[in-house]
């Protein structure tokens, strides 16, 4: 009952000697999450933890273990060495959560990987989660997680986690969260995310948590409207932000008509989502739909 | 980060992109001797990063070099008010002052990264010399698209495909696709978001020239460009987030009365939402950022107390990296060394969330503790 990442899954973390790698694998493995190994050139034959080997290089790291997924927190200016390094190796998943990765070098990233068997989720990004596998590829707090079968796909980090706990508070539960990130280029975006849960039978419902800048939401409506036959409920958040300012994210800047807030809310009423009137509403409209459709 | 025109002129020259004759002043003498050298007549142009310096009369012809340094005395020292400046305008340091030209036809031209196709795109339109946005409302087909591939770069038929569509040809079209070659070149080697040349002029003689130009520099890669990353020019920013963006704090300084303290900027913004569905404005925009500690916490109330606007106050931290006890000891400090106390509303959610809430209810300040969006909007609004 999960997308892209389960008990499963092989977990790799690049730059796990790190202070912010060290900090995360470790609530990572306390969640659950099957941590296989580490890699931090130069650290080769340490261990993290106790029993996490680390290896130099990520294709070591896949031969020795077996890794399929790997979670990066390498900084932004050696990320994209870090991500296609990953991609060499042939890892199916990379999570990159480094905020500040420059937009050439994700560029670059995201077209060299186009039709391999790498995804990429992020840069600057929270990671992902399926409580019910017990599997926590990210920075979330893993607690405020309650497993179950509302899918949830945001492009903002603590925004995430308060629509999380939003569901949670109600008893609603969610089979994956997936924070595709904040950039204005990043790999996997809200049509991968919905394709997947789409197809995934324990997903019952799906919330969207969108903001102003860029076409991204438009796109989603596009394919919810064509697509996806379980309900969905979505939130536009930066209403009320001038045009033409960059609200922290990259990607959060009015530029076109279609980067406006009430444009995105427009085209996903018309392809049949609820719309989610306030950021303080978001569990109370899932509940409206869950089991609706 | 965005450069001056004359800045960014001298950024595209060296790849390949003419432009046309003239010298920056930052004095009446300085401009009346650019002139001079240029043969008298020549046209003065404030430099602010602000767009529609036209209509602002920012921009004049001088018939002698006398003219120009009068046009500059005038300029240099005050404030430009343009349509996209806000009504404090952008302050005037200095002058770029070019040779006249006889304008045939007016292009446009940009290069900017296209999230979508997660390509960099090349815009083009034969409407130049106009806001390319009005353009591209009024008659989307005047606007003309071609992506670049990332993993073999601009190529030359597509220089020779944009150039047809503009309707030039023989020579000009050679010119434009080598111009539009090394645009992209500045904007790979450079680390640019933005290029735009506009108008690009074709003048009586039959050659292109950029009469304006702009540059955005990607902020995110300004570590491996020393010498564009000195450039900036702080005097064109909000003094608020120069200091704030010194501190690693994301700060975006609105009309309202109501200041947020949050940490992440999509939580950020759903606040600024939530406050304006209760009936009140947001102050700001302000992302403190996931691995903030006690201090920084502390500069970003400060920060925003600063601003006379601020009439009442809400913090919403949802903990995570971000630890609420920091947060309310940051939050404390800073009401306790501020010389005025405006309402204060929190709301803390997450990693040590009690150790916070105690915090704050032992430091004795005059605040609104509640747990949920809606009590926090409600909270907002009793304190306005």
């Amino acid at each position: 009952m999960s997308i892209l990442v389960n008990s499963e899954s092989r977990v790799l973390i690049q730059g796990i000697t790190g202070r912010e790698g060290s900090f995360h694998a470790q609530r990572c493995i306390d969640y659950g999450t099957n941590v296989v190994a580490g890699v931090t050139p130069g650290k080769g034959g340490e261990t993290f933890g106790g029993s996490v080997p680390v290896f130099d290089s990520v294709r070591e790291a896949v031969e020795e273990t077996g890794a399929d997924l790997s979670l990066i927190f390498v900084p932004a200016p050696f990320a994209a060495d870090a991500m296609l390094e990953c991609a060499d190796a042939g890892i199916g998943l990379m999570v990159c959560i480094a905020e500040g990765v420059p937009v050439r070098d994700t560029t670059t990233v995201v077209r060299h990987i186009e039709g391999s068997g790498t995804r990429l989720l992020g840069p600057n990004c929270p990671g992902l989660i399926s409580p019910g596998e017990r599997a926590k590829v990210g920075i979330m707090p893993g607690n405020i997680h309650l497993p179950g079968k509302v899918g949830v796909v945001s492009r903002s980090g603590t925004l995430t986690y308060e629509a999380v706990n939003q569901l949670t508070e109600l008893g609603i539960g969610q089979s994956t969260c997936v924070g595709i990130g904040g950039d204005p280029v990043s790999g996997t975006g809200f049509v991968d995310v919905l394709e997947q849960f789409n197809a995934d039978p324990e997903t019952e419902a799906v919330v969207l948590i969108g903001e102003i800048g860029g076409t991204k939401e438009q796109e989603a409506a596009a394919y919810i409207a064509e697509r996806v036959d379980k309900p969905v409920a979505a939130l536009i958040v930066g209403q009320t932000a001038p045009p033409g300012r960059r609200m922290g994210h990259a990607g959060a800047v009015i530029t076109g008509k279609a980067a406006l807030a009430s444009e995105k809310v427009r085209a996903l009423a018309e392809a049949g989502c609820a719309i989610i009137p306030s950021p303080a509403e978001i569990g109370a409209t899932v509940r409206g739909i869950v089991g609706s459709k | 980060m965005k450069l001056h025109e004359y800045q960014a002129k001298a950024l595209l020259a060296p790849y390949g992109v003419p432009t046309p004759q003239g010298e920056v002043a930052r004095s009446a003498q300085e401009a009346a001797a650019a002139a001079e050298r240029l043969g008298g007549k020549a046209v003065v142009k404030a430099q602010v990063h602000a767009g529609g310096r036209g209509k602002a009369g920012g921009v004049k012809v001088a018939a002698s070099a006398r003219e120009a340094g009068e046009v500059a005395e005038a300029l240099i020292g005050a404030s430009l008010v343009t349509a996209q400046t806000g009504p404090q305008g952008a302050p005037v340091h200095s002058v770029l002052v070019e040779q006249t030209v006889d304008v045939a036809r007016e292009l446009y031209v940009s290069i900017t990264t296209d999230g979508g196709r997660k390509r960099p795109v090349v815009i083009a339109s034969a409407a130049g010399g106009v806001e390319i946005e009005q353009v591209a409302e009024s008659d989307p087909s005047a606007i003309i698209t071609e992506a670049i591939d990332p993993a073999i770069g601009f190529q030359p038929y597509q220089g020779r495909r944009v150039a047809a569509a503009l309707g030039l040809t023989g020579g000009q079209s050679r010119a434009f696709a080598s111009m539009l070659a090394a645009c992209h070149r500045a904007y790979v080697e450079k680390d640019l978001t933005m290029v735009e040349i506009n108008p690009l002029v074709v003048t009586e003689q039959g050659a292109l020239l950029a009469l304006d130009a702009k540059v955005s520099l990607d902020d995110d890669a300004l570590f491996r460009h020393e010498a564009e990353a000195a450039l900036r020019d702080e005097s064109q920013e909000d003094a608020l987030e120069v200091e704030a963006s010194a501190r690693g704090i994301a700060y975006v300084k609105l009309d309202g009365d109501v200041g947020c303290m949050v940490n992440g900027a999509g939580l950020a913004m759903a606040t600024m939402d939530t406050v304006k569905a209760a009936g009140a404005d947001p102050a700001n925009f302000l992302d403190v950022g996931g691995g903030a500690n006690e201090e920084k916490v502390s500069q970003a109330i400060q920060l925003m107390l600063a601003d006379p606007s601020v009439l009442r106050v809400l913090v919403n931290v949802f903990g995570g990296i971000l630890r609420c006890d920091v947060v309310a000891r940051g939050v404390a400090d800073a009401y306790a060394k501020a010389d005025r106390q405006p309402p204060l509303v929190v709301r803390l959610l997450g990693t040590n969330v009690d150790d916070g809430k105690r915090i704050l209810a032992e430091s004795g300040l005059d605040l609104t503790l509640v747990d949920t969006l809606q009590e926090a909007a409600a909270a907002i609004k009793a304190a306005g």
